[in-house]
């Protein structure tokens, strides 16, 4: 089997009343066995939806899933369900049982896997063991969650958002059993909206934005795909209408400059060389008699990529 | 193979879940053991009073204590015309009696109230005795007081049986909607559980817990009020089972789609509600009327109660009681299927 998950042509709509939203809105996926496989974009683009129905959680509208070679719904969901590990997104346990006793009855469900203190061990929680779920805090709840996902040895991980709302040190954590599990040869598919997540954690990512998939490849690819290595973000003084007036095409010609585009609070040119950029840019400001209110210059990364496509950054809403 | 037994592991995660819960417990155990005492404070058989009624002051009130005077069941007072008549009407006494000119003894009560009435007769009986009137038949009272025959042994297996339903409706419907609206489904769902499995632990771990709570009940009423089991222990048990594994099919079947807490406690009440007046938990249910009766009789909480009572207080054999309990099981299995096709997961 090549293919860990296989998916064409992958359409959800919801409809309520005479409105329709498409949360899913034709989406290819190939995800190869033993690879981490990240799904980037912001809220509301369809990645938790997506996954669902990878999961099996959700009847698509329209369009093919085929997991470890299996199709949902067609008398084997039992069998492949077996073989899935799966986070969702917010941590839903019994808040009144103890971390232990959570993962015996997981374990329960799978006709193997590992032992609940060894999964454990995985996710450093031996001290908290025998603490009740209510009382861990956020990272650990996460770590809790990644480990009722593992304790069936799963051959395929499907972990959603898994490290939104906690802090640094938890994210690295985290983090540290994913790269764990990546060691031992799973085959994981990552969601996220963290460019830094996916970019550290990804052998392959796909962007997605409005139910697509809007460009696809190692994290490496997409950042070559812009054509320079660095990126220039600057503001303008406001003057009422200045921003307005001045498009980020004017930019283009910027000795350089690849791309421009216009953020929400200034403008994000792409460039090959800034110290050839920058002096040129201030040049041109100075000329049309614009004042920059920032500067900064930076290595180009995968937010930078989306910026570049769509426009906008990963965590706007 | 054996270690992690799913339907094991999720029974017993529900009975850690139900002891973890104080709330819980309190209702469970604590609630219906409160109504017991309650209720048998409040109904207890009391030595019978002396009955209290009013004169009008004047002739009258001579002639009455003079009739009664020594007879020690009645206490006379006397008061004036105005104030014996709005103690009539306020209950402040049974009966005011007035003597009029003519000798005629006049009886002012209400003869809807029991009390009223009885106090009525009593004291007509009383006068027309001190005044000559002679017994016919030669009468001699040989009283039997029945085990089982007080208020309170009437209400113990009423309660219980409100206790059982209380459980299995309670104890699995809100607590499966509430693990709904918390998407606890959702991630279970994500494994390889059984759905079967799942619904089946909801209703084992009541079977498990319905014992203890029994137990507990009986020894509560017969320590306090001397509440008699007169049939078999082992036939009482029975026949709770089979009255609580119904209920936990009706809980299930009331909450498999309710996707909301307000949702599933408005189907609660409007399920429980006609059992809770009608079923005879508190007062027979022959007091409705007889054309409600069969779909009375036909309840699940009405055939429990009957049950309950036959054994413990009429001594009744397990095999007197299968036709209620099939009826039981049936209530109990078709719901339990039906919740499981209908069942709503997410």
């Amino acid at each position: 089997m090549q293919h860990a998950i296989v998916c064409k042509e992958l359409h959800k709509r919801y409809e309520s009343g005479a409105k329709a939203v498409d949360a899913v809105n034709g989406l290819d996926l190939e995800v190869r066995v033993a690879e981490c496989f990240g799904l980037l974009g912001p809220n509301g683009a369809g990645k938790t939806t997506t996954v669902e129905i990878l999961e099996g959680l959700l009847k698509p509208t329209a369009g093919e899933v085929e997991v470890l070679g299996i199709r949902w719904n067609c008398g084997r969901d039992h069998e492949l369900r077996q073989k899935l590990g799966i986070t969702l997104q917010e941590t839903k346990l019994q808040e009144k049982l103890t971390v232990l006793e959570t993962l015996r009855l997981f374990r329960s469900f799978y006709d193997s896997g590992a032992e609940p203190e060894d999964v454990i061990r995985l996710v450093s929680l031996e001290d908290k063991a025998k603490a009740w779920v209510r009382k861990l805090s956020g990272g650990q709840r996460q770590r809790l969650a990644v480990a009722c996902a593992l304790i069936g040895e799963p051959e395929l991980l499907f972990l959603d958002e898994p490290t939104t709302g906690l802090d640094p040190q938890a994210r690295r954590q985290v983090w540290d059993i994913v790269n764990n599990l990546k060691a031992s040869g799973a085959t994981i598919l990552l969601t996220t909206h963290y460019m830094d997540e996916a970019e550290k954690l990804c052998d392959r990512v796909a962007i997605m934005d409005h139910g697509k998939i809007i460009t696809l490849g190692t994290p490496r690819e997409l950042i070559a795909q812009m054509g320079s290595e660095h990126v220039i973000e600057f503001g303008l003084l406001q003057d009422g209408e200045a921003e307005d007036e001045v498009p980020p095409e004017t930019f283009l010609d910027v000795p350089s400059v690849r791309s421009a585009v216009r953020e929400s609070h200034g403008y994000l040119l792409t460039v090959s060389q800034p110290h050839v950029a920058i002096p040129a840019l201030l040049q041109r400001l100075a000329k049309e008699d614009l004042q920059l209110s920032s500067l900064t210059t930076r290595h180009i990364n995968l937010e930078d990529v989306f910026v570049g496509l769509t426009g906008r950054r990963l965590d706007e809403e | 193979m054996t270690k992690y037994n799913p339907l094991w592991q999720l029974i017993t995660t529900r009975i850690r879940q139900f002891f973890r819960e104080p709330e819980a417990i309190f209702w469970t155990y604590g609630f219906p053991l409160l109504m017991i005492v309650g209720l048998g404070i409040a109904f207890r058989n009391k030595v019978e009073p002396p009955v209290a009624f009013v004169v009008v002051e004047g002739p009258a009130f001579a002639q009455v204590t003079d009739a009664l005077k020594d007879n020690e069941r009645f206490k006379v007072t006397a008061h004036s015309n105005d104030d014996a008549f709005d103690r009539l009407k306020n209950n402040k006494t049974p009966v005011v009696v007035t003597i009029t000119d003519e000798g005629l003894y006049e009886y002012h009560f209400d003869p809807t109230n029991p009390e009223s009435k009885a106090a009525r007769d009593r004291i007509d009986d009383a006068l027309q005795r001190a005044a000559g009137r002679q017994d016919v038949l030669r009468v001699e009272d040989r009283t039997v007081t029945a085990p089982g025959s007080r208020y309170i042994d009437f209400l113990v297996p009423g309660l219980i049986g409100m206790n059982l339903m209380s459980g299995g409706m309670w104890g699995i419907g809100f607590v499966l909607v509430d693990m709904r609206v918390r998407n606890l489904l959702k991630r279970l769902l994500a494994t390889p559980m059984r759905r079967s499995h799942f619904l089946l632990s909801m209703v084992g771990g009541r079977a498990m817990f319905f014992i203890p709570e029994m137990l507990f009940l009986l020894a509560g009423a017969y320590l306090i009020f001397q509440v008699p089991v007169v049939g078999s222990l082992l036939s009482l048990m029975v026949v709770s089972f089979v009255g609580a594994l119904s209920f936990c099919g009706l809980g299930l079947l009331t909450a498999c789609r309710a996707k909301r807490i307000e949702t599933i406690s408005g189907l609660m009440n409007l399920v429980m509600l006609p059992m809770w007046l009608m079923s005879g938990i508190f007062f027979s249910s022959d007091r409705f009327p007889d054309f409600l009766q069969p779909f009375i009789q036909a309840l699940p909480l009405t055939l429990l109660i009957n049950a309950l009572r036959a054994v413990m207080l009429n001594g009744e054999s397990l095999l007197g009681q299968t036709g209620p309990l099939l009826a039981l099981s049936a209530w109990g299995g078709i719901s339990f299927v039906l919740a499981l096709r209908w069942f709503r997961w997410n």
